[in-house]
């Protein structure tokens, strides 16, 4: 058994008489790959939020790296290496798919040399041996957005925007990356190419991955691990085959006739 | 610092400006060191609206820096128009540091009337002071160039010069940081601050930063324009002064360092010339100029410049 690198400990969380989070214990291994399913107002994305400080839980404690980090800013849990993608795309609108790179790695640039006020573009980031520049157009390449380097974020289509965001939040090079749902408004054609993508490019780094996600064969696919969500509490903690076939998974979440059909599928 | 392509063309104009000093008339001289100052003003507003921030209020550090310079030259006798350059930025970005924890917090238009208060608390303040003459204001001393003292036909061209010389220095400073990574997190604070913090960025100190960069310049501003004028008040903090500095900022656009001074030009001409036709309705003029510059070049004057490029083969 690997090392565990986060660990939700205990997290409840309400919002008015609605429980989000119910005593969520969780301990996630180093290099691992973990689907988040549940129906919409499970308590997925409450969990995502929970993890990266977007929200704080009302008791309970996340540790990260054996390090304590319920009460600190979004921003800093970034720095420590916990990195997440959104289910609406958070771009910059008015850039383009390149400069939206840029300012990702011009940000760990700026880390790197302590905030320098003459941090330049060409500079090297020590660390990564390359230039603002060159990582991004890397980056592009590995995401398969070479085409759409000069467009207007704006005006990219769904599934790009999706990759986009997720090629952003890699600049960091996250430990952990949270997704969520990165498949969601993409088409049906599109999902498998787009998470395929984005699995192999993130897992070239050896980063653990969450990821919440409704297409269980995606799931299925992706996934190591199952985290099933209902109600707040976690009522299902398996690997995907044991989860997807547990009964109150499929009452719950799957549903009957899904769950004939992925039976099948495998 | 490199010495790219903009800060050669000012040192060109500079030089170009020097040499055919002796044929430009004393009022023009005047004019353009006033046109130094705002621009150097609004090159500060220039940072905030790439960040979608507006200032309402940034005569305050425009004032404080014209102050600063008048009462160093008054009680300590600092004649040393460098030096009073110097102090002036110093002062005004110390209190654009220590005012930007409260700033940086707020965004739109809390950030644009949080600020407009502050500047209408010293004009207060001011008109309130009678040792500091209350709205008379009072007289700045002659100032000295590195230690020359020039004589009366030659003290307008070498105030422009050394406004001129700050100007360089400044621009050289704000592009080399626009040109980096820092310049590209403005934008991407206004297109998207979460976003930014989610990347590990500090948006509140990004603005801070900006705010004290800001400051610094209106500082060097004012004191550029008590020198040029030999004279302040306090009319200089009022909110009439930060929509002139917002007016400018429109106009020149925020496409590139060299913008601030375009608009300041082009403002300084509008000025002179409605005010000399028209004495009691000039500001009608500038109102006229705002709403065709909306209407017709929202990105402002330096946005004609890309579309001729454009229409280039």
């Amino acid at each position: 058994m690997s090392k565990v690198i986060l660990h939700a400990d205990g997290l409840n969380k309400s919002f008015g008489a609605v429980t989000a989070a119910a005593n969520i214990n969780v301990k996630v291994e180093e290099g691992s790959v973990i689907g988040l399913i549940g129906t919409n107002g499970a308590g997925k994305t409450t969990f995502v939020n929970m993890i990266t400080g977007y929200l704080k839980p009302d008791t309970g404690k996340v540790i990260f790296a054996g390090r304590d980090i319920t009460q600190l800013e979004p921003r800093e849990i970034t720095k420590l290496g916990v990195c997440r993608s959104f289910q609406i795309p958070q771009l910059y609108n008015s850039m383009t798919a390149l400069e939206n790179l840029e300012v990702s790695y011009g940000i760990v640039s700026l880390m790197e040399h302590h905030g320098s006020l003459f941090t330049k573009m060409h500079a090297k980031i020590p660390s990564y041996g390359k230039d603002i520049r060159q990582l991004a157009e890397e980056s592009l390449e590995k995401f398969g957005l070479t085409q759409y380097r000069d467009k207007t974020a704006r005006v990219l289509p769904g599934g790009i925007r999706k990759l986009l965001d997720i090629a952003m939040a890699m600049a960091v090079r996250p430990k952990i990356l949270l997704l969520d749902e990165p498949t969601s408004g993409v088409s049906a054609e599109e999902k498998f190419d787009i998470m395929d993508m984005v699995m192999k490019a993130v897992r070239d780094g050896n980063t653990t991955v969450l990821f919440v996600e409704h297409d269980m064969d995606i799931v299925n696919r992706h996934a190591e691990r199952v985290l099933a969500f209902y109600a707040g509490q976690i009522i299902a903690d398996e690997s995907p085959e044991l989860a997807l076939r547990d009964p109150q998974v499929i009452k719950y979440i799957i549903g009957e006739t899904h769950a004939a059909r992925l039976q099948e599928a495998n | 610092m490199s010495f790219d392509k903009t800060i050669q063309r000012f040192l060109l104009v500079l030089i170009v400006l020097l040499a055919l000093s002796p044929f430009i008339p004393q009022w023009a001289l005047f004019m353009l060191t006033i046109t130094g100052a705002n621009g150097l003003v609004v090159l500060g507003l220039m940072l905030f609206l790439r960040a979608g921030l507006i200032s309402f209020g940034q005569a305050l550090f425009f004032c404080a820096g014209a102050y600063t310079t008048g009462l160093l030259s008054l009680t300590l006798n600092v004649r040393e128009m460098s030096l009073l350059v110097l102090a002036s930025g110093l002062v005004s970005g110390l209190l654009a540091y220590l005012l930007g924890f409260l700033m940086a917090k707020y965004r739109g238009i809390f950030f644009g009337l949080l600020s407009l208060a502050f500047s209408m608390i010293l004009y207060g303040l001011l008109v309130k002071t009678e040792a500091l003459g209350s709205t008379d204001g009072f007289n700045v001393p002659a100032v000295t160039i590195f230690g020359w003292v020039p004589g009366k036909e030659l003290v307008r061209v070498a105030v422009l010069g050394m406004a001129f010389l700050v100007i360089i220095l400044s621009v050289a400073f704000v592009q080399s940081i626009l040109k980096g990574p820092r310049g590209m997190l403005l934008t991407a604070i206004r297109d998207n601050e979460i976003r930014a913090e989610y990347m590990g960025a500090s948006a509140r100190r990004t603005v801070h930063l900006f705010y004290v960069i800001a400051g610094v310049l209106a500082g060097f501003g004012g004191s550029v324009a008590a020198v040029a004028v030999g004279h302040i008040d306090p009319a200089m903090a009022f909110w009439t002064t930060s929509g002139e500095f917002i007016f400018i900022t429109i106009l020149g656009g925020v496409g590139s360092v060299v913008a601030p001074f375009l608009g300041a030009m082009v403002f300084g001409i509008i000025h002179t010339v409605a005010f000399s036709y028209s004495p009691n309705t000039w500001q009608m003029v500038i109102g006229l100029t705002l709403i065709f510059v909306i209407l017709v070049l929202p990105n402002g004057l330096w946005s004609l410049r890309d579309k001729f490029r454009k229409n280039k083969p």
